[in-house]
């Protein structure tokens, strides 16, 4: 019988990995070609599963995991210490952002208007589609302000779609609940930073 | 005839709802092989989750494609339906029961030949397939429904060689003069283990099981004969799936395992009508066996390839029945049982 292997290794170029496996078409022996022993192997692989009483379903509403520290979910707006919003409206996180979930206008702060804003031009409006969303976090790199973060909140399903563009109602983090975005700056995320040399940010 | 009627009511009822529950059984089963709790939500245990299903079964949109046939596409999982339900009219389900005057059979009746009824309603519940599949008017139910055809005639023919062995032996079609035999002289299973092994395998492929549900293998058929069909007669076709599995346990329950035959009990000298039922509760404890049989072996194998299906009736199992019937014939000769 021909035991032609389908994909000749060519000579001389050694596989990428070593993970590679020689695949074989040789014919099944009388014992394999039966399949008896091999289903009741099988079966007895099951029924042993079956009588395990450990399981491994999480009863989710009553139950949940736990996320991960740097769970990225539901972005948070952030106020620097005196409760000013940070973002000033230069638009590097809709530039970054690969799903263009981020929409923004930008304004002129006004005199009298220094305790909302920190800086002389901010975000009128901004809006992210949740819906787009992709939570790759690339936002929250691109931000030259520290202004917008993801956090270990998760959006929540809904019926409509409006709802989902969430806008600085829901973005920006209130005066009087901060939301503690620490988790994600591990020591990796703060050796970034220093590299940008944002020392007037911090 | 009052008694039968009422006797074949009760047979109806319980079949739909021992299908029912085999589909709370099998996602059980399943989740607890894959080391999952099933469902669990509607009801303790998710005992009433059948319920929940036929609910919502019945509020789904009932739609039929512009290009389909709509008689045939109402025909289909009619025929399916009506066809496995009928089939376990003639299932020994127990002895009789009397009370006074009135002798109650626990089968509904008893022709001669049971055994090819059986078979005939089977190949009778493969247009059920067929014709949905046709009505359809979409190639991947066609597909699907031509497979059934071909899988149905290839393992016909094995399971009917695999039962002319066991006739041979017992002398008779009649399922309740099986039945007998095996009262007599000890279950078929003991006689007859090649060809229960032959008919068992056929069976999952009559039936359209895993490892042999090629008529509706999603992976290349999207649903197979089913694509097509949505609200109650697509759940016309899944539960006449279980309708089936539930009957063929039952037929093999009754061909190799002595049906309502509990060893020993006969003897005790109990009331007959208590021991009447201990026979049925034992014919139906080995069909649930055999359920879960089905169940245990679907959660288990890979689904075959269609050639290799094919491949394993005509050139395995056909020429392994053929073998059976000689080596029956054989033994019965050298034991004198049969006029040379
Ligand atoms: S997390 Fe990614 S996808 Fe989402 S808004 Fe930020 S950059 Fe866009
Ligand atoms: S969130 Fe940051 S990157 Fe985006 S507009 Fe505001 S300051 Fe610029």
């Amino acid at each position: 019988m021909s035991t032609t292997n389908p994909m000749p290794a060519a000579a001389g170029i050694a596989p990428l990995t070593n993970r590679s496996k020689q695949v074989s078409q040789k014919k099944m022996t009388l014992m394999e070609r039966i399949y008896l022993p091999a289903v009741v192997a099988g079966l007895f692989i099951t029924i042993k599963h079956f009588f395990r009483f450990k399981k491994a379903t999480i009863q989710y509403p009553e139950q949940q995991r736990p996320f991960a520290p740097v769970m990225r979910g539901r972005h948070v707006l952030k106020r620097d210490d005196m409760g000013r919003e940070r973002c000033t409206a230069c638009g590097l996180c809709a530039v970054a952002c690969p799903a263009e979930a981020i929409t923004m206008t930008a304004g002129e702060r006004r005199k009298g208007e220094e305790h909302l804003y920190r800086e002389e031009k901010y975000a009128v409006t901004y809006e992210i589609n949740m819906l787009r969303c992709i939570y790759c976090g690339l936002c929250e790199e691109a931000c030259p302000k520290e202004a917008i973060f993801l956090t270990d909140r998760i959006v929540e399903s809904g019926f409509q779609r409006q709802p989902f563009v969430f806008t600085k109602e829901d973005l920006v983090e209130p005066t009087d609940q901060r939301v503690d975005i620490s988790k994600r700056q591990t020591p990796a995320v703060l050796k970034f930073k220093e590299n940008k040399r944002m020392a007037h940010n911090r | 005839m009052i008694a039968t009627a009422i006797f074949l009511l009760v047979l109806f009822v319980i079949t739909l709802t021992v299908a029912a529950y085999s589909t709370y059984g099998e996602r059980k089963v399943a989740a607890f092989m894959q080391d999952r709790i099933g469902p669990n939500r509607a009801g303790p245990f998710g005992i009433l989750q059948p319920l929940a299903d036929g609910t919502k079964m019945f509020m789904k949109e009932d739609f039929i494609p512009a290009g389909a046939n709509r008689t045939l596409s109402f025909l289909g999982p009619a025929l399916a339906m009506t066809v496995s339900l009928i089939t376990g009219v003639v299932i020994p389900w127990g002895d009789t029961l009397t009370f006074g005057d009135v002798h109650v059979s626990l089968q509904g009746m008893d022709p001669e030949i049971g055994i090819l009824f059986v078979f005939a309603m089977t190949g009778i519940g493969v247009y059920g397939i067929m014709l949905g599949g046709w009505a359809s008017n979409n190639k991947y139910s066609l597909l699907g429904a031509i497979r059934a055809a071909s899988q149905m005639v290839s393992y016909e023919l094995a399971m009917g060689l695999s039962i002319v062995a066991l006739v041979m032996m017992t002398g008779t079609l009649s399922l309740g003069g099986i039945v007998d035999y095996q009262v007599e002289h000890g279950w078929n299973i003991i006689r007859q283990p090649l060809g229960f092994l032959i008919f068992i395998v056929c069976a999952f492929a009559e039936t359209n099981r895993a490892p042999f549900d090629m008529p509706e293998c999603e992976t290349e058929l999207v649903g197979g004969y089913h694509t097509e069909f949505s609200s109650m007669k697509l759940g016309f076709y899944l539960f006449a799936e279980y309708v089936n599995m539930f009957i063929s346990s039952a037929v093999m329950a009754t061909l190799y395992f002595g049906a309502y035959h509990v060893p020993g009990l006969a003897g005790t000298g109990w009331d007959p009508n208590l021991i009447t039922i201990i026979g049925a509760a034992a014919m139906f404890a080995k069909t649930f066996f055999f359920i879960f049989f089905f169940m245990w072996v679907r959660w288990t194998l890979p689904r075959f390839r269609f050639d290799q299906l094919l491949n394993l009736g005509w050139k395995g199992l056909i020429p392994l029945a053929i073998f059976n019937i000689l080596l029956t014939g054989g033994i019965m000769l050298a034991q004198g049982q049969l006029a040379p």
